[in-house]
């Protein structure tokens, strides 16, 4: 899923400290997963934050709706009834949401209520880690079910380097060289060989060094399927 | 026992401290309460096992969200006590009818929009 953090509430509070009338619009896809941008984090800072606008004698009106995603217009067009109600939106969703209401709602103010951080999962509750940097040619085969672009701080195609040691990345000692652990599986498994082999240069234009990205499925387009 | 305890307080009921929601204990403070606190079992005493260790979570997580904002994180606690202390009861109610007078009034009621 998408991982992502909320916004501080001082940055939050500072974006629509002019505003007497918003929305937070939250999202039932990746952020609710990752519990910041579902009903219950929509509600909390509703709540929050007419505790602290009315602290300041500077009463905000806040009403909430929660898309089922906000990454297809489908349901972006949801909120086109009630919009203009609003001086401005906060989307509590990654950074496609507020893109998506932006574009469809073009005179609104749209505020990023999170920040977006990386493709990843949760390894135990309350905690994500990253797994995937999205570089458009997967080949975690080559490297025992393991990303090392993602996942090596310099992601190596041939490690690990020397900032290696115990296991752990020289980065952060919570931070597991993910190139120690590749290294072990292969061991174990007894196809340490397969990593002996030069790898061919890794075409980085399918990431996002070929600038922004485009995926047409032809089929889809043409209604065929 | 008869005992007395101060009619500032409102007691809402809930099955176990468990079932107090973040939002509970937020909209209390928004609709202009002074103070909200839950009175949860004695630790390790939940009968549903953890109940009232959440409900600390919770109380915790709203304290530090209030500080945040500037509202005196003392005006949302946790007391733990079991349903045979009743004079534990009372004597908590003062003890937080005393810090929420020594605290004042909401920051929030008297900007409340009617």
């Amino acid at each position: 899923m998408i991982v992502a953090d909320q916004k501080s509430l001082k940055e939050i509070l500072a974006m629509v400290k002019d505003n007497k009338k918003i929305l937070i619009v939250g999202c039932k896809g990746c952020v609710t997963v990752c519990n910041v941008g579902g009903l219950k984090e929509v509600e909390i800072l509703a709540s929050i934050m007419k505790i602290a606008r009315k602290k300041q004698g500077n009463d905000i009106d806040i009403d909430i709706k929660v898309l089922e995603r906000q990454c297809d217009n489908e349901y972006v067009a949801e909120i086109s009834d009630i919009i203009n109600d609003y001086e401005a939106v906060i989307s509590l969703a990654c950074g496609v949401g507020p893109q998506f209401l932006s574009e469809m709602y073009k005179e609104k103010i749209i505020y990023p209520g999170l920040n977006t951080t990386f493709f990843g999962g949760a390894t135990e509750h309350g905690v994500w880690e990253e797994r995937c940097a999205g570089c458009g040619s997967c080949a975690i085969h080559d490297f025992a079910g393991l990303c090392p672009i993602a996942r090596c701080a310099k992601s190596l195609m041939n490690g690990p380097c020397g900032g290696s040691s115990d296991g752990v990345c020289e980065i952060n000692k919570d931070t597991v060289c993910i190139w120690d652990t590749i290294v072990q599986k292969k061991i174990k498994a007894g196809q340490l060989e397969d990593l002996i082999g030069v790898k061919g240069l890794k075409n980085w234009r399918t990431a996002r060094d070929g600038g922004p990205r485009r995926s047409i499925r032809e089929e889809l387009v043409q209604g065929n399927i | 026992m008869r005992l007395s305890y101060p009619a500032d307080i409102k007691i809402i009921q809930v099955p176990c401290t468990g079932r107090v929601d973040i939002l509970h204990l937020l909209n209390a403070i928004e609709d202009g309460a002074d103070g909200v606190y839950v009175a949860g079992c004695l630790e390790g005493e939940c009968h549903y096992i953890k109940g009232n260790i959440k409900a600390k979570k919770k109380v915790e997580y709203v304290k530090k969200t209030l500080a945040e904002v500037g509202i005196e994180p003392e005006r949302v606690q946790m007391f733990n006590l079991s349903s045979a202390q009743g004079a534990r009861f009372a004597e908590i109610a003062n003890e937080m009818v005393d810090k929420i007078k020594e605290l004042g009034p909401t920051p929030i009621k008297k900007n409340h929009a009617a």
